[in-house]
Parts: C-alpha cells; structure tokens; sequence
C-alpha cells in the first residue's frame, strides 16, 4: 500500500479548532480506563484514539493526540507512535464516507478489481482521493475478515458483502442520494451460509 | 552466593554466572563478543535489530541473545555455521535499506554497521528493488539526521526516554514506513541530548558541529575532564594539529557513565574565539596592545607598592590555585578567594563537597532539593536523581518552583520549609534520605548557624548517619571544590564576600574571574590572567593571556572530591603563558620565596603539602567531620540561582556560536504547540 492511504501515512496535521471531548466520550473514556489495572492507564490509547476519530470527523489531528495525551498523561509522541502504527486511524481529512475495498487473495479472486474499479468511476475519484464533493474517500485495504462473503467493501462502520458491479454501484448510488441501505450480504445470505 | 550461579556452557567451555544474566551477558563473560545493534547495557532492552543470534542447543530456532534469560544447563553455540549464516542473513536485510554512502558519511571509520558488515556482509547485493529513501528530521542545532541510514534500533528512542527523561523522541509508523522522529521535528530539549550520537550504530545521527570535519583517524586523542560543571565527567578532546574538533565521552562508571552534557560536547568553538592572544595594557581608557616584557613591569611596579588581593574563576586548576596562594602568602594572609559568590562555607571538607559518591544517588528513596537546579546547572546529576526517580524515590523542592523532567514536590521558598509537615513526614519513613543544598541558598546565607543547623538537621533525620553522609552541597563550578581543599579562601567563611572592606586593597589580580569588574573594585588596579575577552578583561588595566584548559596539564577535583588530571591538547593560543610561569617571573623579579622552575616540580609541591589530592580518582576522605550542634534554626533567605542558562553560563560557552544557536532554537523559539495557540 502506498503512504498515500491516510492510514499509513506518518505526517500528522492540525485541523486549527480545539478538540475536547464530548460529554458522552467522557463518560466512555472514565468507563474505558477503569477496565486497566492502576498504573496502566495508558494501555487505554487505542480505545481513545477510536473515540477520537469518532468524534473528529473520522480523522486523528494532532490536537486529537494532545488531547489524548493529556487524557492519559502520556507523553504526546507515544499517541503519536501508536495512531501511526495502526491503518485505521486516518492521520489526515477523509471524506464523509471512507470506503475500504478488501483486495486480499480471496476477495481479488472472487472479482475485487472489478469492484474497484467501478467505485473509483461511481466516486470519481482514485485510490486514495477524496471526491471533490468531499462524499467519499476510497481506499484499498488487506483482509477486513469476511473472506467467504468476498468480494466485500467497508464503508465507515458497515460491510457489504457479496458484491458484483451492479450492486456495488447501487450502494454507492443510494450514498449520493441519502437513501438506506442493506447492510451485509447483497444476496440476501445470511452471515454466511452456503451459497 | 552459589544460589544464584549457575552452570552453562558456551562453545563447550564450562561456566559459573549469575543467573540473572542474559545469554548474552554470559557470552560476553566466557569471552566471546557478540555482534549487536539495538542491546546497550544503560538501556533497556529491546531485541529488535536481530544480530546478536546464538544457537542454543534444544532450541529450534536461533535466539536473539540479548533477550534470552540464562537456564541451568543451557549450552549456547556462538561460532556455528548455522549461526553465522543466520547474522549473515539479518546483516543482508539491514542492508537492504542502507544506503552506500559511506565514503560521505561522517560515521565512516568508527561505525559499527561497517565494522559488522566486514564480518557478515556481502560484497554484492541480490536486492534488485527500489531502495527507500527517508526525509531527514529537524532534531536541534546539535544532532544532524540522515535518516535513510537509520537502521531502527531505537537506542535514540530508549535513550531519550530512560537516561535523558524528555520522552520526546520516538519511531512512527511500521515496516518500511518506519521513522525515528521527535515530536512534530520539535528540537530536543534535554541537556543531555549530543549522547544520541555515540549511541547511534549507524550514521543517521551525528553532530551537526562536527559535519564533514575530519575522519576518526586523522584525530589525536586528549583525555581531559569537563570543567563547564563541577562533576568532572570524563572527556575525550579530539583534535588534529592545534584544533579541536570534537569532545565525547570517556567511559567512568563511578562519574559520568557513558554521558556528557551538551555544553562540553559542543561548545568547543567557543574556545577560539575572542581568545585574548597577547597582553594588553590600558592607555587612555583604552585597552592596548602591549607585549610581556612590558606588562610584566608595569605590574611588578604595582606589585611593589600596593597591596594585592587574587580571586580565583572557576576554571582554574589546582596547580595554578597553588601557585597563586603560594605567590600571595609573601603579602600576608587571606588574600586569596574563590568564594566571589559569597558562597557559605564551614572549615571541614564535607561542608562543601557532594558527601554522597555519585553512584550511590540512585539508591536514594527520597531526595530533597534545596535550592538547585540539577537540570541546568549538573544535568550528570539531574540523571542520577531521574534514576532515583524511576526506582520510586519521592523528590522535593525547596526555593523556586523550577520545572524538571521528573515530578517534584514543591514545597515553599525559604529555607525554614525544611520544617514542613509532609517532608518530615516522608523523611521519617524514609530508609536512605538524600539533601541536596545548593547554591542558590548557599550564597545567600550569612550566618555560620544557619549552615550548622542543616547539619543538626541532617543528623537529626538520619541523612547522615555513622555509615554514610548523605548530606550533600552543591555548586556548580570545576574549580571551587579543589581551590577549597588547598585553602584559596578568606579565613571568615561565612562573611559575604561582598561585605570585605574595598580600601583594605588596591590591587586586584583575577584569574579568569569576572567577578573582577565588580564596583567594589573600581578605585583598584585592575590585572586579569586570562583566555576569554568578556567584562573581566574589558574593565581591566592589563590583561595577561593564559592558556586554556586544554592547552596545559591541571589537576581538577570534582563535586564528591575526586582529584583527576586534565591532559594538554596543544600549545598555547598566540602568546599565552601558564599563570604559574608568570608569577614564577614576578617572583624572581620581586625576590619572593617561590621556588618551582618547572610544572612537575610544582604538582609534586602541590601533592607534598596535600597528600590526599595525590590518589587521582579515589574520592577523598573526610579528616574532621563537621561537629552536629543540637539547635535546628535557618536564616531567612531568598534563593537566587547561579546559572539561569544552560547553553551559556561562563565566558567559553558565551563565545560559542553553537551555544548560541542553542540559545536561540532551544530555549528562545517557543514550541510549534505554543506557536500555534
């Protein structure tokens, strides 16, 4: 994967508005931390750094780790270290919807660059841009472990599974047009039973 | 002790080690040397550059031995085939990424990638790939990075965090997006920070200063000590021809272990400049040029009619101090002073000194602070206590609220805070309490009770006990312990300088004091022996020059009374000449009682009237303890710090352009964080 994914990249920017948490972070951070033994509340980093780009529009900005560095009372250039390592924690701006397309073995067997493919025409935009409405961004990722429903996407926190071109472009269809959609298997299968 | 030895074998040899050890550690005791990158012994470890592979025997695989735990029985195989092959393998992937630029790299000649890559490289690569190249990070105006070199090791990262205590550096990302970085290419804060260079086993850190300056072989090597703080650590001068070009550390386990701070390191350009290169005489207001012929006699005029008095400067060694005690003694007594800060001082030895050996710091469980500022003024001891700090020990602080890289708890500003609840508290449950009084306090005392009394104090909770004195004052200056033990000062100890009648003389001789252009002064004649042009010279009727101290041989003793020699570099800058030779002329001239025709002569008088300054390197004991007197009283008095900026404390490191970038990128530039708010 190239450092361009905004996983994967080691430059950290700042966004130039405060982040403090929010009320019901607050609360999860209290609730996360208490789940460590005394002392070793910085073991606590990953769950904040989740709650952050939660709460910061799906991105760590550098005000996010000084935040979370005073949260935890570590120093700043270990959050750093941590939300580097990790390619889910986007250090730069994403689109509204982040969609990861799973192109490991099983899924590139079973079509996923024909998926690719349709979703960088569908966003206009290549792997690893944003569209210029700022809707999507669109990445490659290695296995999101839902092999047997392969070809599969990941758009912010839901799968889609079982994808051919046509459904694929239906998903990102109803995205641009604020309509639901069905989460899972576009089969109909459920979890994953025999075809 | 047989509980703890075991039984191992390396390459079939028989033997007996603590089984504490690592296989690495018990390798290294039989004899054998492996090859390592990321293992240092003042560093935790981390077992991630893979070359130090052993083979041991049962094991499937070949360990990493620098994290294996030693077992009963083990027998470990360093010399195999398999294991060789197996380095040779690790050493063909950290190669990968290397790039060939040894001949252009400063590292080149005294790194250990290329010393290894003899042993277990290839002479050609099989990697047909693109090579990755890293951008290179802003680390300060003392460490130069050239990261596509960096192998990872993270000794830099460890070191940072665990001996320097500014947890600022660190290595993002993973794979073959990793990089060593500070936090947002911040400069490093530490005073410590120039030993990441000797740390680094590659070339990705080196000094800045010293960029494309010479090879390793070109240097000849000075041993010498570190007179820009009073520990005394151990240095190593580098130079070729009359230059100096690099200073690093001497290993010292008992001082400095393997660091030195980065005013020594760097501040070696300051030596050559506003070097004052030939006497000077004051004509008109105005400084001169003269020649020794005739500032020698204008000055042995002066020294024939008016009533001298000497004050000794912080970087004078021992020898010159004896010489100049010896010179004034022809003019009656106390005449002679070092303590120009009004440093409080009682008549024994442990009234001045760091009573507790500096390797025993770190075994202390609470540590007060009283008026100093470790990091700034000994940043070797502030490590010690850090490492006091990391083993648990509580840290207090009295005088101002300074900020240090460890928690402290301030408690007030006067000394009577001594007295506070929650530290008697804490110091009767401690089992080895440490004080550390230092100048601030130390120069503003006035009274001979007060100084008394924190030594009823120390009695009083156990600092200083039968076994051990744990009771320590410290200053910051190389000369004043040893200037102290020869005498150099006026008999009242606890009289502020300050307060010494200004008509009582007329002439006053500095060296290297710039406490010299003090108004006190003003009516006197003025004659300075020294090296650097500053305030001292400028307000001066003549100036001599003398060398520096690493154009002659001195003796120096450091902070806990450890007497160690300081070798010559090269000659002299321009005309300069040894104080000793001068007052050795003004002497004959005057026909005074001063009798050594050579240095040697002269040390070996030094170390016949005190004897105990003959034993380099061995601490000195302590002949009269200071009496304890039962009252507990302090004197009210306001701490004022002797050096408020590390990077430029005395005349050498004010003329350094290093130390002033220093000043400049470090201490003046707010950080990016407060830019930004």
């Amino acid at each position: 994967m190239s450092s361009n994914h905004p996983g994967l990249s080691n430059n950290f920017s700042r966004s130039g508005e405060k982040f403090s948490w929010s009320k019901d972070n607050l609360r999860s951070i209290k609730n996360i931390i208490s789940k460590y033994p005394k002392g070793r509340e910085q073991s606590a980093v990953m769950p904040l750094l989740y709650l952050a780009q939660e709460q910061n529009n799906n991105w760590i900005s550098i005000e996010c780790i000084e935040t979370i560095a005073e949260t935890l009372n570590m120093p700043k250039i270990r959050v750093t270290e941590v939300a580097s390592f990790y390619s889910m924690y986007n250090t730069r701006p994403v689109g509204e919807n982040l969609v990861q397309i799973c192109r490991t073995s099983p899924c590139w067997l079973r079509g996923s660059n024909k998926i690719t493919k349709t979703i960088c025409k569908e966003t206009k935009c290549e792997i690893n841009d944003t569209s210029d409405d700022n809707k999507f961004t669109v990445v490659e990722v290695e296995c999101l472990g839902a092999c047997s429903n392969g070809p599969m996407i990941q758009i912010n926190n839901d799968f889609f599974e079982d994808l051919d071109e046509e459904s694929t472009k239906k998903i990102i269809d109803n995205i641009k047009e604020g309509k639901p959609n069905v989460i899972g298997s576009q089969k109909g299968r459920r979890s994953s039973e025999n075809a | 002790m047989s509980d703890d030895l075991i039984n191992i074998k390396v390459n079939q040899k028989e033997i007996k080690v603590d089984k504490n050890l690592t296989v690495m550690q018990a390798c290294e005791i039989a004899g054998e040397e492996i090859p390592r990158f990321c293992y240092h012994d003042k560093l935790s470890i981390a077992g991630n550059c893979r070359m130090c592979l052993v083979e041991i025997e049962k094991a499937p695989k070949l360990v990493s031995s620098c994290t294996m735990p030693l077992m009963e029985g083990m027998s470990i195989i360093t010399n195999s085939e398999r294991v060789n092959a197996g380095r040779k393998g690790v050493m063909e992937f950290l190669l990968i990424n290397h790039p060939l630029d040894c001949p252009i790299c400063d590292q080149g000649g005294e790194c250990d990638l290329q010393d290894q890559a003899m042993y277990y490289g290839f002479d050609k690569s099989r990697y047909k790939e693109n090579k990755r190249a890293v951008d290179n990070k802003n680390m300060g105006p003392l460490v130069n990075t050239i990261m596509t070199r960096c192998i990872h090791c993270t000794r830099c990262v460890r070191f940072a965090t665990e001996v320097a205590g500014v947890p600022e550096l660190g290595m993002l990302g993973r794979g073959e997006n990793a990089e060593i970085t500070t936090y947002l290419e911040q400069s490093i804060t530490s005073e410590l920070s120039g030993n990441v260079i000797d740390l680094c086993p590659v070339g990705a850190l080196t000094s800045k200063p010293y960029q494309f300056k010479a090879r390793p072989w070109e240097l000849k090597r000075t041993d010498s000590i570190d007179i820009f703080d009073s520990v005394g650590s151990n240095i190593r001068v580098d130079s070729r021809a009359e230059e100096i070009l690099r200073v690093t550390p001497r290993t010292n386990e008992y001082i400095n272990e393997e660091w030195i701070s980065d005013k020594v390191r760097f501040n070696y350009d300051g030596y050559y400049q506003q070097r004052i290169d030939t006497p000077y005489i004051k004509e008109n207001q105005k400084l001169s040029i003269s020649n020794w012929e005739e500032s020698l006699k204008v000055l042995k005029d002066k020294l024939k009619t008016l009533k001298p008095l000497a004050l000794i400067g912080e970087h004078v060694d021992l020898e010159t101090g004896y010489a100049i005690k010896k010179f004034m003694s022809n003019y009656g007594k106390d005449n002679v002073e070092c303590r120009t800060d009004n440093h409080a001082i009682l008549e024994s030895l442990d009234s001045y000194r760091f009573n507790t050996p500096l390797n025993d710091i770190e075994n202390s469980d609470l540590i007060i602070l009283v008026g100093t500022n470790p990091k700034i003024e000994t940043p070797i001891i502030n490590h010690k206590i850090f490492k006091a700090y990391n083993n648990d020990a509580k840290v207090f602080n009295i005088g101002e609220n300074i900020s240090l890289n460890y928690k402290t708890e301030y408690l007030g500003e006067s000394l009577s805070y001594l007295n506070n609840e929650n530290l008697i508290k804490a110091l009767k449950k401690s089992t080895n309490p440490l004080i550390i009084i230092g100048s601030a306090f130390l120069n503003k005392i006035k009274n001979n009770k007060t100084l008394k009394s924190i030594f009823s104090y120390a009695d009083k909770y156990k600092v200083i006990t039968k076994e051990k004195n744990n009771l320590n004052f410290l200053n910051p200056y190389a000369s004043r312990v040893g200037q102290l033990i020869i005498g150099n000062t006026t008999s009242n100890l606890c009289e502020p300088f300050s307060n010494l009648k200004k008509d009582n003389f007329e002439l006053v001789l500095s060296f290297g004091s710039e406490y010299i252009s003090n108004e006190q002064f003003n009516n006197c004649f003025k004659v300075y022996f020294g090296h650097h042009g500053d305030d001292g010279a400028m307000g001066s009727d003549i100036v001599l020059p003398t060398p520096l101290y690493t154009e002659k041989n001195g003796t120096f003793v450091n902070i806990e009374g450890r007497p160690q020699e300081a070798k010559k570099c090269h000659n002299p800058i321009g005309s300069a000449k040894e104080e000793w030779s001068i007052l050795k002329k003004l002497s004959d001239e005057l026909s005074f009682d001063f009798i050594p025709n050579t240095f040697d002569q002269l040390r070996s008088e030094l170390f016949d009237k005190h004897p105990i300054l003959s034993d380099y390197h061995e601490i000195i004991a302590v002949e009269n303890p200071t009496s304890i007197t039962p009252d507990i009283e302090f004197e009210d008095c306001k701490a004022e710090y002797p050096v408020s900026n590390f990077y430029m404390s005395d005349v050498i490191s004010k003329n350094s352009v290093t130390m002033a970038k220093c000043v400049e990128e470090i201490i003046s530039t707010p950080s990016l964080l407060e830019k930004s708010a």
